[in-house]
């Protein structure tokens, strides 16, 4: 089977550096898999998880933003944060969640904290999704 | 002539003085190390936003971004000033302010031209006693900084240009040149015009990507992150000079101390010695004169 390049990269560092045999993210358009011998692409990323199958295992990595460029061997993940299942601190991401849930009661829905509480509840129930499996 | 006593206690707590500084050079250089690890690690993140952005805005001319062009009048500059929380690091920080402070006073008539973005508690001490307008501050950041940590503050630095409170934006940090010598640079951060000719210059062959959905969706979605990144290198970059005049500092206090300990230990000799030559004196004069 054929396999691609794919890189996890972060500002705080690589975690992710492995042959595999597909990748699938959400782009912000929708969910999106990448074989190798991908045509070139670059498209930003959404709050959600990416999936890389490596021999029929399936690796999650919870991703905040970013983006992802393909190449012909080779998938570069850009995002702002990257974490493994066990890299997750999952009392941290529920404590977030709460706090989300709370400041979005509280404040106004065109308000600007508003849309900041609804981006860290995305992130915090994507972490949870994450590690759940 | 000082007494002996004295001298021993003085020569006791330079003694200790010494170990202080010595320890604390061997930890700014334990964090150097990480700090420039950290650098290091964040590199390809950077190269690989620059790469793609720069090959966006190098393929395609018709595609263009406020970021990216100048404003035609700048009503207000935006400074970005990294310092440290703490002392005890030479002049790391007031070599940085003071030509900050410099260039403000030169290019700025009032104080509604510029406004200032400060980490670090010594900066915000400086500019807030001298009345300067702080837009934003964050102290208390770690000595290894993680990207989280800052991404609020960039984030907002970089909403407020797209917001034109600012209308350009420069950094002003202490670039790492060596564990010896930080260099005070400033770097414009917004706009990113300096980004295309770079691409231009470099030529780097990369293939032709499908953007997905379109380049300036891309575009409008990367340049933040872009400049968001080029601030936590400017970080990362000014943690290691701050580690570095650290290190150097503490080890300029162990000369200066161990130097200090060889004079006292000289003049506590002398005056033993001068101790003894007149005990003697005194001994053989009584002798002399029982005689």
């Amino acid at each position: 089977m054929s396999t691609l390049q794919a890189n996890v990269v972060t500002p705080d560092g690589q975690v992710f550096d492995a042959q595999v045999n597909m990748v699938s993210v959400r782009t912000i358009d929708g969910e999106l898999g990448i074989l190798p011998n991908h045509i070139p692409l670059v498209t930003p990323l959404a709050i959600g998880a990416a999936r890389l199958k490596q021999d029929g295992e399936v690796k999650m990595i919870a991703l905040s933003g970013g983006f992802m460029e393909v190449r012909s061997d080779e998938v570069n993940i850009l995002a702002e944060s990257a974490e493994l299942p066990t890299d997750i601190d999952i009392t941290r991401a529920r404590a977030a969640k709460e706090r989300a849930e709370r400041r979005m009661q509280e404040a106004k829905q065109e308000n600007v904290d508003f849309r900041r509480a609804e981006l860290a509840l995305k992130r915090a129930l994507n972490r949870l999704e994450v590690a759940k499996r | 002539m000082a007494n002996l006593k004295e001298i021993k206690t003085r020569i006791g707590s330079t003694k200790k003085t010494k170990q202080i500084t010595k320890a604390m050079e061997m930890v700014s250089a334990a964090k150097l190390n990480r700090a420039q690890d950290k650098t290091e690690a964040f590199q390809p993140y950077k190269d690989k936003i620059r790469e793609v952005v720069g090959s966006i805005a190098q393929g395609s001319e018709e595609v263009s971004h406020p970021m990216l062009q100048d404003r035609k009048e700048i009503r207000r500059t935006g400074y970005l000033v990294i310092t440290s929380d703490r002392g005890l690091c030479g002049a790391y920080n007031s070599g940085l302010l003071r030509e900050t402070y410099n260039l403000i006073q030169e290019r700025h008539q009032s104080s509604d031209e510029y406004g200032i973005v400060i980490l670090g508690k010594v900066g915000r001490d400086f500019f807030q006693k001298r009345g300067m307008p702080i837009m934003q501050e964050i102290t208390g950041l770690a000595d290894q900084p993680e990207y989280s940590e800052i991404k609020n503050i960039a984030e907002t630095t970089v909403q407020m240009f797209t917001d034109e409170v600012f209308d350009e934006v420069y950094i002003h940090h202490n670039h790492f040149v060596s564990a010896m010598t930080q260099r005070v640079t400033e770097t414009k951060l917004l706009p990113l015009t300096a980004l295309a000719a770079e691409a231009e210059a470099e030529a780097v062959s990369t293939p032709d990507y499908i953007y997905e959905p379109d380049a300036e969706t891309i575009l409008e979605r990367l340049l933040p992150h872009y400049a968001e990144s080029l601030i936590f290198g400017s970080l990362l970059d000014a943690k290691a000079s701050e580690f570095g005049a650290r290190m150097s500092a503490m080890r300029s206090a162990t000369d200066n101390a161990d130097s200090r300990i060889d004079d006292l230990t000289l003049s506590y000799n002398r005056a033993r010695q001068a101790a003894i030559t007149q005990e003697i004196n005194e001994i053989v004069g009584g002798a002399a004169a029982q005689g």
